[in-house]
């Protein structure tokens, strides 16, 4: 039982970096109408700008997090005004493509810039707390309360502001709400804003809880993807459902299967959704 | 909204407009002229082009000829988002909702272009639609049919528009919920606010509008006050079912 318990908990630190992800994933999703593929490599370049704050320029640990999400961002609007804007009427399949050659770019060049090599925010090991026989570390606990936090930031950002809302209704229809007189580049402007800080957010978590290397967000793109479609693809809540539900299920399958296969749980649970119930358990967008 | 005073304001033109979709022309030189605070139907058969021309006014056809005039201002080929600054709303038949967000919700984003407090403007739209003011906190596609038709021709109102395009306001609606739409469209048009509607309740509409434009084809077949339409002989047998 404590070893069942003990996995849950490992599962909702992991389920809570995918969740970010796939937050990010379903709202591009839903307002851009395309499965956004660089959405691995974003979380990736998020973990190396923290590195630059840590390492080298030496900021506190309270600015390094700004920092990173800030410079994601930055790279995601340029990136969308550089390449993605031009591809706006386009298929959603040509749009795809074009974020698959984008993913692999930022990857090479993150190789280019940092090395192939791991790396790691601080050297040492902490102690975990232990409580009723449960072990959890700091550093892990800091991300399940980060991401609740950030969680809780999107929610009155996406209820209270009128750009959230502007979202939402962009999300729900497109050309109603063009027709209202929205500004829809103004909306995809702030997409890709939230979607890029989720991201390097969960890149940070990631390497905190892990290591740093230049394939970490792409290997953590399947489960991201299975998240989004288990909750449904467009729904924010659904994103949050299925992130946790996957990361969970993939640490708990550790006790019949090498961990080596977690990919391949995401996998088979994403293929078993699209059959059974594409639309996901919140039902999202076709 | 726009600081216009000369007598042009709210009225809309088309000239002559032609367009389609994928090279295809629906609309073969159709002109429709509403003057400032009329209510203007189009009736015709299926196919006649009658949403198109919606469609073409409000800037979400490429027209390949023609011109479109508001306020005094040609528009032609002015996109949605600006259009709606002129004064021009616009409802469309079908998924004319935001689903997901609520009825209070949904008069917002109809007012998104606008900086300025849009309070009294909202209880106005709630004064109109008092059933929108009980559910405000509700999911819009939670609604009957009916409700739905409130939010989505009170969300075009929450700009103060001197024009609403209405695409088949009582498309899908039960004959009471029609009835009160139609009431509802008079009311708003006593604010000032001028109006051009597709219908297929054809007899109905032309009851209380000013003027009524019969195409086929994508052309105009007849042009008179909505009274005359509804005498003429021709036009009853052909599309008012007799």
């Amino acid at each position: 039982m404590t070893e069942i318990l003990q996995l849950i908990i490992y599962g909702i630190v992991l389920g809570s970096i995918i969740s970010l992800g796939a937050i990010g994933v379903s709202l591009i999703f839903g307002i851009l109408r395309f499965a956004h593929f660089a959405h691995g490599d974003f979380m990736t370049l998020g973990a190396y700008f923290a590195l630059v704050g840590v390492g080298v320029l030496n900021l506190p640990m309270l600015l390094v997090f700004p920092f990173a999400l800030a410079a994601a961002g930055l790279v995601a609007v340029g990136i969308d005004r550089s390449i993605y804007r031009f591809m706006r009427e386009s298929s959603p399949i040509i749009m795809l493509i074009s974020s698959v050659g984008t993913a692999l770019m930022l990857r090479s060049l993150i190789q280019i810039v940092w090395g192939p090599d791991n790396q790691i925010y601080a050297a040492g090991i902490t102690m975990p707390y232990t409580f009723l026989g449960l072990r959890i570390k700091p550093e892990q606990l800091i991300i399940v309360i980060g991401a609740v936090l950030l969680v809780v930031l999107l929610h009155l950002f996406l209820h209270q502001t009128r750009m959230g809302k502007a979202m939402r209704a962009m999300s729900d229809n497109m050309n109603l709400a063009r027709v209202s007189g929205i500004n829809t580049e103004r909306v995809i402007f702030w997409t890709w804003v939230v979607a890029a800080f989720l991201a390097a957010a969960a890149g940070i978590f990631l390497g905190i809880d892990t290591r740093l290397n230049p394939i970490m967000g792409w290997r953590l793109l399947l489960p991201v993807f299975a998240a989004a479609i288990l909750g449904g693809i467009g729904s924010f809540y659904g994103a949050i459902l299925g992130g946790l539900s996957i990361g969970i299920v993939q640490e708990l399958s550790t006790m019949f299967v090498s961990p080596a296969y977690k990919p391949a749980v995401a996998f088979a649970i994403m293929v078993l959704m699209l059959v059974i119930r594409p639309r996901g358990i919140m039902g999202g967008k076709e | 909204m726009n600081a216009l005073t000369e007598k042009d304001r709210g009225r809309l033109e088309a000239r002559e407009i032609f367009g389609g979709y994928g090279g295809m022309d629906v609309l073969n030189g159709i002109s429709i002229i509403v003057e400032p605070g009329e209510i203007v139907s189009i009736i015709g058969p299926n196919g006649a082009g009658k949403s198109t021309v919606m469609k073409a006014v409000f800037g979400l056809l490429q027209l390949r000829k023609g011109s479109v005039h508001f306020n005094g201002r040609n528009i032609t080929g002015f996109r949605p988002d600006k259009i709606v600054r002129q004064g021009m709303c616009y409802v469309p038949q079908e998924h004319n909702v935001f689903p997901s967000l609520t009825v209070h919700e949904n008069l917002e984003m109809g007012a998104f272009v606008r900086e300025d407090d849009f309070s009294e403007q909202l209880d106005q739209v709630y004064e109109l639609f008092p059933p929108l003011k009980d559910k405000r906190k509700q999911a819009a596609g939670l609604l009957s049919g009916g409700q739905r038709q409130m939010v989505a021709i009170g969300r075009a109102l929450m700009l103060n528009p001197d024009l609403l395009l209405l695409d088949e306001p009582s498309a899908g609606l039960s004959p009471l919920f029609i009835n009160q739409i139609f009431e509802r469209i008079q009311e708003i048009n006593n604010l000032g606010v001028g109006i051009l509607m597709v219908e297929q309740n054809a007899k109905q509409a032309l009851l209380f509008s000013h003027r009524g434009y019969v195409l086929t084809m994508g052309m105009n077949r007849y042009a008179d006050t909505g009274a005359n339409l509804l005498r003429n002989q021709e036009v009853a047998e052909m599309f008012l079912g007799g």
